[in-house]
């Protein structure tokens, strides 16, 4: 059995404006090291509500986040912001980068804020990252002279600075054509079997989810499958 | 490490909106350099027009008031004693003028750790006598040395040396007024009658401005023992002793228990000249207001910008949250940028300050009352420059505050799911 890294128990959420609309209802399920797990379900479902918990980053809920056996509920801004810079890589729909850094650079940021390494050794790592994402070429451009699938790029490679335990993805490929899906979609495969990096990923995209190892369903709130594929 | 990264990203922020900052920044830089060249100026003004009357007067003058008697003769009469007495139309009686045993007040005095200096004088009444018509005038013995030791006596004396006075026997500088209505100049011998009526003529050795038109038509100054010659009395006569002290604030003590220790009646400067100080102090109040509330609104300048650049930066700032960054990281960085604007607003605030006041100290400024001033008088006190840094740094760090703690409240993923 490997290990769990994430794991929810019993989560519920309403928005409570103007009247209470439960929109989670008693989600549970774990995660464990190494899974590419992606979560489908039509729009509205709730589905990047509950993303939204898992990264910490909404604190307004019910139930229990546990994250590497730590308990998220209850804990400070600060060390909410310690858990995502640490163990949670992000990926969302729209790439989010600093203009006004180098795309080393915003690579970098997050390792930096970490304080693992020293600034040399954070530069180095990023450098890797951008190789294995095929965009070391682009390091000292600014993220406006780049495509949008390269930017999408360099934010997988900003994911992965801090060998997170997970790395979760809103969308990822929302924004981007067909070629550059496949390309990320590709580069999320190769990170799950290559490097056993654990990946949840938020879709709407049937085709992207099937070639997936784990499908979770979600409607109206509620997780209506979760089925694992035996890996070929 | 987090220091480095934070700065890092404020510097960043800040030159990828150089241009509103600069703004900012020219903000702080104008109203920092008003302020300094405010103040100095000011209070340049202040000083001078203080120094009009305060170097020149003594911060304690001891002398024999003309006065009635304390002590009447029915005090003295055994049957009422301890009664109190309701005598109508007392007149003063014969005071000496002169200050006894001149001598041992000197030496006394002269010992006195809190005595800076002493200068004995003597005031009389005079008459100049031009031709047929006699002008009232009042003529000051004074000891040359200690004069111009303790009240710059020389500053004022624009024509002439001030030395002729000892060195040369029966020698008077005239007021400049004075010597214009009498159309004396140097070199000239004016008549003078004392009050007991012996005129003794006098030769102009130097004309004086002191400033105060009406004080030069009168007054005239004369060695001590020129005035005692003039009126016939021995040299230990002195009507005034005028002393410095060191530390001005002593002085209402000082000058009562003088006047107790001499029997003498003592006046000290703050009684004499207390205008002078509510007039210096509202105008500094009024400076200081002044300068403040350019830097208030050189904050409001601040807090404006920083708003915009927050509202305009907000993925920015959801993204360093979703990465890792804590509310007050964000914090910091904006309130870095609002210190920085302010620091170097304010640097550069300071130099143009001490600039401009250097440039105004350049501006020719020749009045007939003041003759020892040539240019505008500015006063370059550090103490300008420190309220001014330490205030320019206070306001930024106020107005990017609240910007910043608006910033580290965004919710990323308010932000993130908006798109």
């Amino acid at each position: 059995m490997d290990k769990i890294i994430l794991s929810a128990k019993g989560i519920n959420k309403s928005f409570h404006d103007p009247v209470t609309i439960p929109i989670l209802k008693d989600i549970n399920f774990d995660i464990t090291k190494g899974d590419f797990v992606s979560i489908i379900g039509k729009s509205g479902c709730g589905k990047s509500t509950l993303l939204y918990i898992l990264s910490t980053m909404d604190t307004d809920y019910e139930g229990k986040l546990i994250i590497d056996n730590e308990a998220m509920l209850g804990l400070k801004e600060a060390d909410l912001a310690r858990v995502r810079n640490e163990k949670i890589g992000f990926v969302f729909q729209f790439h989010y980068l600093l203009n006004e850094f180098s795309v080393l650079r915003n690579v970098m940021l997050p390792g930096l804020k970490l304080g693992k390494y020293s600034e040399q050794e954070v530069e180095h790592r990023a450098l890797e990252k951008l190789k294995i994402l095929g965009i070391n070429d682009e390091a000292l451009k600014k993220p406006n002279q780049l495509s949008g699938g390269q930017k999408q790029r360099v934010a997988i490679a900003r994911a992965m600075i801090n060998d997170p335990l997970i790395i979760m993805g809103d969308e990822p490929t929302g924004n981007l054509d067909k070629k550059n899906s496949v390309i990320v979609f590709d580069i999320f495969k190769e990170l799950a079997h290559s490097y056993q990096q654990t990946l949840l990923i938020v879709t709407h995209d049937q085709e992207f989810a099937a070639s997936t190892d784990r499908i979770i369903e979600m409607e109206d709130g509620r997780i209506i499958s979760d089925h694992a594929k035996v890996r070929a | 490490m987090n220091i480095k990264l934070i700065a890092d990203i404020a510097k960043s922020l800040l030159i990828a909106r150089w241009k509103q900052t600069l703004v900012a920044a020219v903000g702080v830089t104008f109203s920092i350099t008003m302020f300094i060249t405010l103040l100095s100026f000011m209070s340049g003004l202040n000083e001078m027009l203080d120094s009009l009357i305060l170097n020149r007067s003594p911060h304690i003058k001891l002398f024999n008031e003309i006065k009635a008697s304390k002590v009447q003769p029915i005090d003295l009469a055994k049957e009422y004693k301890g009664s109190h007495h309701f005598i109508r139309s007392i007149k003063p009686g014969a005071v000496r003028l002169e200050l006894h045993n001149v001598r041992s007040i000197i030496n006394t005095l002269k010992n006195d750790p809190a005595v800076l200096g002493l200068a004995p004088k003597i005031t009389t009444q005079v008459f100049y006598n031009v031709g047929a018509i006699d002008l009232t005038g009042v003529i000051n013995g004074i000891d040359v040395e200690a004069e111009n030791k303790l009240f710059k006596f020389n500053d004022y004396v624009t024509v002439g040396n001030y030395m002729d006075l000892k060195n040369i026997p029966n020698s008077i500088i005239l007021g400049k007024a004075a010597a214009d209505k009498m159309l004396a100049k140097i070199g000239d011998v004016i008549q003078v009658t004392s009050p007991n009526g012996e005129r003794t003529p006098l030769k102009v050795v130097g004309l004086f401005q002191s400033g105060l038109v009406d004080l030069d038509k009168v007054n005239s100054y004369a060695s001590l023992s020129t005035a005692q010659k003039l009126l016939g009395k021995p040299n230990t006569y002195i009507t005034d002793i005028n002393i410095k002290l060191k530390d001005i604030n002593r002085a209402p003590a000082l000058a009562k228990s003088y006047g107790v220790l001499f029997n003498v009646d003592a006046e000290d400067i703050q009684t004499t000249n207390s205008q002078f100080e509510t007039g210096s102090s509202v105008r500094t109040t009024i400076s200081y207001a002044v300068g403040i509330t350019l830097l208030i609104v050189a904050g409001f300048g601040i807090y404006n910008i920083l708003n915009m650049m927050i509202y305009e930066k907000m993925d920015s700032i959801a993204i360093l949250k979703a990465t890792g960054f804590s509310g007050s990281d964000v914090k910091r960085v904006f309130v870095g940028i609002a210190l920085s604007i302010g620091i170097f607003g304010g640097l550069a605030g300071l130099l143009f300050g001490f600039l401009m006041s250097a440039g105004i100290d350049q501006i020719p400024f020749n009045t007939a009352s003041l003759p020892t001033i040539k240019t505008y008088p500015i006063n370059y006190n550090p103490k300008f420059y420190m309220i001014g840094g330490v205030f320019s740094i206070i306001t930024t760090y106020l107005a990017g505050l609240f910007p910043a703690r608006k910033a580290s409240k965004i919710d990323p993923v308010v932000i993130i799911r908006g798109k």
